[in-house]
């Protein structure tokens, strides 16, 4: 930790002084810098009322073996008074191989649920109308398919396809950087989000038809304005694939939403914060200035925030419990719409009913004993957190136009330069925590012989494996084939010719072609990405 | 002097998960202490690990594990070490591994086990050893 003058530089590199005064707000002017909550460019927040009109929505993402148990789970969390449903899917269906594809063997039914058919995710939702909850699913490549079988899962239930709500992840740009669940190149990867977004406008306009992650790539290695910079421009990439079909910005802006950074291996509270209300406030600038909307709501930087495992230690697990909690009040002075935090355990394996109940009761402990969701954007005005977010503003934009000066993007993906960049800055940050130079209490600091306690460890039951092929088999065995064949070669020649592949998609899950017959189609028309492999 | 050659160590990540920024940073840290790392990436299957171990020459196979898959997935490579007559290739396992399944790894001839928060230092030195017991073999 440098010490220079008054000037201190942080664990992010981010120098700051020992105090702030009027001058570092030389161009302050209230209306124009922040507006009133609800007011353009949303500094403060994009709803007048903020959390007094409604809490942030509570939020563990969660999967379960198979659609039998997702069902009884779901009517419980029902039951309890939740009303959004967030859903794991298995690797295998994010990847698009049935669960008897050789290579899903040891991961079906492991991380989420598994969806082979359309008949799973019938079970899934059996007896749970979908005109009343709305379902958030994390998925990428396989995302377009995912949405097809919740459109006929609900026409079969006699919900019109305008009623459905509900969250696809379906942002594939960041998959080739850090999470790794790509299949097709970007191009026709980018090109089936365009399909489903436009299917969302013309049929489905509750529907998130994509949210733009940022929190994947910082557990790569992303820096705080990275975090933010790069999700912009994926955002812009896909917005300008459904411009170019002839639609308009104000069509499309609203149904995007983000999943941005607050908390993780960078934590920083102060500029956690700072960092996603310039997110906020550049947002609304580039949909008005730059892409042109003219409606209040296309400009509103809608995000829900996250923070992943690497900030969780293995030593003394139950000091986690503390940075959840202060990563959730940082989610809170910056106004994110719905939490999703770590778990004490995350080191560990996949996270114990315990510690995902522990998070969520952090959250409920903010919400009700802190008093921090009675007044909106609390830290407004503090020379300090606006100075701050001045700053993180324009690093964003710096950050923006590197990449735009090097091609954009896609092809900044496509060369490695983003991956070989922020695996450079992940394994700095390392090498800090590791020589003591970035403080980790437990770890460099403070540390105990740790206790050779044996945490309790989630377990996959060993049956679902042959279950979820039962299953497969069965609708295998009893759908009409050659209505199957008809629907793969009517997508086929959609996909060729470039055409939007909802409705066949659509058309095929009805005929019960399963995921991997599915992707294989598209995979023959598309092709396999290239494993982006950079050292 | 006789200098020793340098050590080769592949790092793959077996099974369907594409987190692989431990994988990479720990091979970025071989590197620099002077090994050639030969990274294969995601989604290998037993056999392609093997088949690119055999072909790459290499002393130490490293794999990268955060599924949870780890017993299925390493019980699988060494039934397919013993069924090539290479059951004596060294193998190291890092990633989310509970302590208890520490042992069940050793007894599945998994020489070294790295769980969350094992230092450069510690997966660097312990691969030196067992790299220079099998150059000896």
């Amino acid at each position: 930790m440098k010490t220079d003058g008054e000037l201190k530089e942080t664990d992010t590199g981010v120098k700051v002084k020992l105090y702030y005064t009027p001058e570092d707000l030389p161009d302050f002017d209230y209306e124009t810098s922040l507006g009133s909550p609800g007011k353009y460019p949303y500094t403060r927040g994009i709803y007048p009322t903020m959390y007094r009109g409604k809490l942030w929505t509570m939020r563990q993402y969660s999967g379960f073996s198979t659609s039998e148990n997702t069902n009884s789970r779901f009517k419980f969390l029902l039951e309890q008074g939740q009303t959004g449903l967030s859903l794991a899917l298995d690797l295998p269906t994010q990847l698009g191989l049935d669960s008897d594809d050789p290579l899903a063997k040891d991961d079906v039914g492991r991380l989420g649920v598994a969806i082979d058919t359309l008949r799973d995710m019938e079970e899934m939702f059996d007896g749970i109308p979908l005109d009343k909850i709305s379902t958030s699913f994390t998925v990428n490549s396989t995302a377009s398919i995912i949405l097809a079988m919740y459109v006929a899962t609900g026409e079969k239930q006699g919900v019109s396809k305008e009623k459905l709500r509900g969250t696809i992840q379906n942002d594939i740009l960041k998959e080739y950087i850090a999470r790794g669940t790509w299949i097709f190149p970007p191009q026709p990867s980018i090109r089936l989000i365009g399909d489903t977004i436009v299917y969302c406008i013309e049929n489905i306009p509750r529907f998130n038809s994509v949210s733009v992650s940022g929190t994947h790539i910082c557990e790569a290695g992303a820096t705080h304005a990275q975090s933010i910079a790069y999700p912009f421009l994926t955002a812009i990439t896909y917005i300008n694939e459904v411009l170019r079909r002839g639609y308009q910005i104000d069509q499309i802006a609203p149904l995007l939403s983000f999943h941005l950074i607050a908390g993780g291996i960078q934590f920083q509270l102060f500029q956690d914060v700072a960092n996603l209300r310039a997110a906020r406030r550049l947002w609304a600038k580039i949909v008005k200035e730059r892409l042109g909307a003219k409606e209040e709501k296309s400009m509103l930087l809608r995000f829900s925030t996250g923070a992943m495992g690497s900030g969780m230690t293995e030593q003394q697990p139950l000091n986690n419990i503390a940075r959840i909690a202060y990563y959730a009040l940082a989610a809170a002075l910056a106004g994110s719409r719905s939490f999703n935090l770590p778990c004490f355990d995350e080191a560990y394996g996949i996270p114990t009913e315990e510690a995902i109940r522990t998070s969520l009761r952090v959250q409920q402990i903010l919400a009700y004993e802190t008093g921090v969701a009675d007044t909106v954007d609390p830290l407004a005005g503090s020379y300090y957190a606006e100075n701050l977010t001045n700053y993180f503003e324009k690093e964003i934009e710096r950050e923006m136009e590197e990449i735009e000066s090097r091609g954009g993007i896609v092809a900044c993906i496509e060369n490695g330069y983003i991956q070989s960049k922020l695996l450079g800055q992940a394994y700095e940050v390392e090498k800090k925590i590791q020589t003591g130079e970035i403080a980790k209490v437990g770890v460099n600091r403070f540390t105990i012989d740790e206790e050779q306690r044996e945490m309790e460890v989630f377990k996959v039951d060993p049956e679902v494996l042959s279950q979820q092929t039962e299953r497969l088999n069965r609708v295998r065995a009893t759908r009409d084939k050659g209505k199957v064949t008809a629907c793969l070669n009517d997508l086929k020649k959609a996909a060729t010719e470039e055409r939007n592949t909802m409705p066949y998609l659509v058309d095929a899950v009805k005929a019960y072609a399963t995921m991997g017959e599915i992707i294989g189609v598209l995979k023959g028309v598309y092709g396999e990405a290239e494993q982006p492999v950079f050292i | 002097m006789d200098r020793e050659r340098p050590i080769r160590v592949l790092i793959a990540k077996p099974g369907l998960d594409g987190h692989d920024k431990g994988a990479k940073v720990v091979a970025k840290a071989l590197k620099d202490a002077g090994m050639e790392v030969i990274y294969i990436g995601l989604r290998q299957s037993t056999d392609s690990i093997l088949s690119a171990a055999v072909e790459e020459n290499v002393d130490v196979i490293g794999l990268s594990i955060l599924s949870g898959s780890h017993l299925p997935i390493c019980r699988e490579l060494s039934e397919k070490m013993v069924q090539r007559g290479i059951e004596g290739a060294k193998v190291v396992v890092g990633g989310v591994i509970p302590r208890a399944d520490v042992q069940v790894l050793r007894d599945l001839g998994i020489s070294e086990v790295f769980r969350g928060g094992s230092s450069f230092d510690d997966i660097i030195q312990a691969i030196k050893k067992i790299a220079r017991g099998a150059q000896r073999q």
